[in-house]
């Protein structure tokens, strides 16, 4: 007679984060099996040919941060991964003229130069404010967060180890933290520059994956987000991954099943089974039942809860943090297979600034327009928008001579007033594109297939809960030790056995594989069997 | 006093008119392209992801033929010519009576009695030393011929759309006399990469046309111009090492320590074992068996102890922005047992890299050293562990 086997763990959702988990769980020696639902693995990070000879890194579109211990960890690069660095950008402005900067920064000082000699100045002093800052709060990424309210010497300790850090910052600089942790990102700019190209430039990047405009408090610290990036820089892990981002799930994949991991698409998990306040296992929904000594959930912190096990079993406390946990979706995708470049008037030809990032931002005033109309629950008419043309880069993305460009568009609120359907799905497709054409006028006529993605298709394609891209926004009152819920910041849950490592867990947001891999630390250190 | 003009290649029309800014390396008395764009990391890319062009003309080339080219070939060189086929690439050292590396590079078998030998340093005076008597004719084409080097992953898909006859089935270090569009070359699978590429050698007046040609061929597929530094990367990456840097040809060292043998190089493999006589034959067979002071290794610098010293004075890691290639001690238990001679950070494997000269007892893969490293303008020693190269060997170098 056959014994059902028990796995020693067992993840639920093939994304970047369970697989990275799963990868070093294997490299422990675990026995561990991932379950995927889709016939796909990578969750939002996939590459998929939409239209023939096409391929979309359809969801998420860059690597952001990509933590390069797991790089060299999992030895990725022999498992084919190639980030190619994204080095410029390119902002279009409606007078015709065009703000950028380049990966030399005298290039990038010149350039701001015309627009205004004080902020090309002044770029320099704030990049190094914010590389301090950065330097500041980074420590804290690193590690699992310490619940603030347990009187456990070991969360003592690590909250005494905190204030000590901030103490050492010393007052200009604890100051300047305080400011950038409760302001806006367009006041926290306008302290520093006069160009309003500039200032809607930076701004942009406090608001990409919140409900939040400009000009709403907190969104300075998202600025903060991106300047972590700029330490890492010297790590050049920020860029496009040749293949797509789906080859960076490929990879990971193959380095898990290098140490012996089982991966298995099409196999969506119906529940957790829960033994005695512990996790016994899986049940599909094709009904078969797995064993495991451990699970974990990969999935957002709403399904890790309220859907995945009965919240009868959970703290009534941890149920209405995650009730409350913001999802609210507020992005969408449209990704564009084009027979010839983009040709922006500001800039013509195909010179090096279709290499890098591209940006439909061109003044606070009009992100935040962008903003009002999802505010009052329809997808902007204007919006703003973040373009990257990955065959430039890796023309292996599309036939010779022709190009995909992938193109996040913001805002596109998960709760439209009348919904999403084929026809406003269609409508917010003409906004992005007549919008685009008003700088890159060629742009209609090079259209071959357009691919338009709302909230509503991310989270019934990926599983996200409401089309969050983070697993729930990167807002202030959402991270470290609050990342998904107090008390449950450390990849840990009240089942016993029953861990979380998605991007709903701290540190979260991006594909940067930290969550699954302090998830694969948490529970080889709690003997993870 | 007349001052001629420094020396240009036969593409300098073209790279001269791509190079951003001003960006120079001298090489064996040229100018060629160091970077195109003001950094190099797209170009290193281009190597790895796409396709890199570079311009290897500086190479010295010589054209060996006649009844006695394969025995002047085989008195001179470790390999053994002997056995190699018409078609055939041998990279390879050769030495000095003591068994002291002089120089290293490539033999083409270009026909039964015709080779073209490449080399880093000029080596016509060697040749014409050791043929005495032999009847052979030796004729330097080096400022006759002028050298693409095409690498990376869409080499051979570029190259084969310019080429009058299928070149898939062209193997690692076989060359091909073929015509790219109507341009008469020589094409060898080989390169300083360690990556899937192709040498191009053609006549200078064909220079131009050449690159032109495959510009404009290959620019769909992301062909991208790359310079040495590019170049300098993938090298070390590929652990292939480079005269001058990390090792002194026998010919310029003055003193007996700057000399290294090819087992000391990571070599050994090129000491044929069976052949006919060859310069440093006996020296050699001596170290075999004896065993060698030292070998050249691979290190790759631990990550976290390299993050420690910069943490030490409250700095985030740094990592150079350029291939290093100045001397740099390596410890064991506080005793220096070596040198690192180049390195990077591998944009790739987001490692930190070096290629050593280690004493043999330390040199096993694996082994715990310490490399200095200075941060903040303190000496340091970081923890770098012994390893193979290559540090990077994907299958299409070779498929």
């Amino acid at each position: 007679m056959q014994i059902a086997r028990v796995w020693d763990a067992i993840v639920i959702g093939g994304g970047h984060n369970g697989l990275v988990c799963a990868a070093y769980l294997a490299r422990a020696g675990r026995k561990v099996l991932v379950l995927e639902r889709r016939p796909i693995l990578g969750g939002a990070a996939v590459t998929e040919e939409i239209f023939p000879g096409f391929k979309f890194s359809v969801f998420s579109y860059v690597v952001s941060l990509l933590r390069p211990e797991i790089i060299r960890d999992l030895d990725l690069p022999g498992h084919g991964l190639h980030i190619v660095p994204l080095e410029s950008t390119f902002n279009p402005l409606p007078d015709g003229d065009y703000l950028a900067t380049w990966a030399d920064s005298e290039e990038t000082r010149r350039e701001l130069y015309r627009h205004s000699p004080r902020d090309a100045d002044a770029m320099q002093e704030f990049g190094r404010l914010m590389q301090r800052m950065a330097m500041a709060v980074k420590p804290l990424l690193a590690t699992e967060p310490p619940d603030p309210a347990s009187l456990h010497p070991r969360e003592l300790l690590a909250m005494g180890r905190i204030g000590k850090h901030f103490r050492d910052l010393g007052e200009r600089d604890l100051h300047a933290l305080v400011k950038l942790m409760t302001m806006s990102s367009a006041d926290y700019l306008r302290e520093w520059f006069e160009s309003e190209a500039l200032v809607a430039a930076k701004s942009a990047s406090g608001i990409i994956g919140t409900f939040l405009g400009p000009r709403s408090p907190g969104t300075a610290y998202v600025l903060l987000h991106h300047y972590m990036g700029e330490i890492d820089g010297v790590f050049r892990a920020w860029g496009f991954a040749r293949g797509g981002t789906g080859a960076v799930s490929e990879s990971i994949a193959s380095a898990a099943r290098g140490f012996g991991a089982e991966i298995r698409t099409d196999a969506a998990v119906a529940s957790v089974i829960v033994k005695g306040g512990r996790a016994a296992g899986v049940a599909l929904e094709s009904g078969e039942e797995l064993r495991a000594r451990t699970v974990i959930s990969g999935l957002d912190p709403r399904r890790t809860f309220l859907e995945l096990v009965e919240p009868a079993d959970l703290p009534s406390d941890l149920v209405a943090a995650v009730e409350r946990f913001r999802f609210r979706g507020s992005s969408g995708k449209v990704n564009l297979a084009l027979s010839e470049l983009p040709d922006f008037s500001a800039l013509p030809g195909a010179g090096p600034h279709l290499k890098g990032a591209i940006a439909i931002a061109p003044s606070v005033d009009y992100l935040e327009r962008a903003y009002d109309d999802a505010k009052y629950g329809d997808f902007s008419r204007r919006p703003f928008m973040d373009i990257v043309i990955p065959s430039m880069i890796d023309p292996t993305m599309a036939p010779p001579g022709k190009h995909v460009m992938s193109i996040f568009v913001q805002y596109a609120p998960y709760a439209r007033t009348g919904g999403w359907d084929d026809r406003s799905r269609e409508a917010f497709g003409d906004a992005v594109v007549d919008t685009l054409a008003e700088y890159a006028p060629n742009i209609r006529s090079a259209i071959l297939h357009r691919q338009v993605i709302t909230p509503a298709d991310i989270e019934a394609v990926t599983g996200l809960s409401e089309g969050n891209i983070f697993q729930g926004e990167l807002a202030l009152s959402q991270l470290f030790f609050l990342r998904p819920a107090p008390q449950w910041a450390d990849h840990r849950t009240p089942v016993g056995g029953y861990y979380q490592c998605g991007s709903g867990t701290h540190p979260g947001g991006g594909i940067m594989g930290a969550s699954g891999h302090l998830a694969a630390k948490a529970i080889l250190a709690d003997g993870g069997r | 006093m007349t001052t001629a003009a420094v020396r240009t290649t036969p593409f300098h029309s073209r790279t001269a008119a791509l190079v951003r800014g001003h960006t120079w390396r001298h090489w064996a008395g040229y100018v060629v392209p160091a970077s195109y764009d003001l950094i190099h990391d797209l170009e290193y890319a281009a190597i790895r992801g796409t396709a890199g062009l570079i311009d290897v003309t500086p190479l010295f080339k010589y054209r060996i033929h006649g009844p006695a080219a394969r025995a002047l070939l085989d008195r001179v060189v470790t390999r053994d010519v002997a056995r190699s086929k018409v078609g055939q690439v041998l990279y390879t050292p050769w030495c000095d009576p003591e068994g002291k590396v002089l120089d290293d590079g490539t033999v083409t078998r270009l026909a039964e009695d015709l080779f073209r030998l490449t080399s880093a340093h000029p080596n016509l005076r060697w040749l014409h030393q050791n043929a005495v008597g032999m009847d052979v004719v030796i004729e330097d084409e080096t400022y006759d011929t002028a050298a693409l080097s095409l690498q990376g992953p869409a080499a051979r898909q570029i190259l084969n759309l310019v080429a009058d006859r299928d070149l898939t089935k062209l193997k690692f270090f076989r060359a091909a006399e073929t015509s790219l569009g109507a341009i008469p070359a020589t094409v060898t699978r080989t390169g300083y990469t360690g990556d899937l590429g192709y040498e191009i050698w053609v006549a200078n007046d064909r220079a131009e046309a050449l690159w032109d040609l495959l510009i404009a061929a290959g620019a769909p597929h992301g062909l991208q111009p790359t310079g040495l530094l590019a170049m300098d990367v993938a090298r070390i990456e590929a652990g292939l090492i480079l005269i001058d840097v990390d090792y002194v040809s026998a010919r310029r060292a003055l003193i007996e320590r700057q000399k290294s043998s090819p087992f000391e190089l990571g070599l050994g493999w090129t000491v044929a074992r069976d052949k006919a006589p060859f310069v440093g034959q006996r020296a050699l067979e001596r170290e075999r068996v004896a065993g060698s002071a030292w070998a050249l290794r691979g290190l790759v610098v631990d990550w976290d102890a390299l993050e420690e010293l910069y943490a030490d004075v409250g700095l985030p890691s740094q990592v150079p922005a350029l291939p290093w290639r100045t001397s740099a001690p390596v410890y064991v238990g506080g005793r220096q047992v070596g040198y690192a001679t180049s390195g990077c950070w591998s944009p790739l494997l987001k490692k930190s890299l070096a290629l050593a000269h280690l004493e043999a007892p330390h040199a096993a893969p694996g082994t715990e050293v310490e490399i200095e490293v200075t941060v903040e303008h303190r000496r340091r020693r970081a923890l770098a562990t012994v390893a193979k190269t290559p540090f990077f060997d994907p299958e299409r170098k070779r498929a």
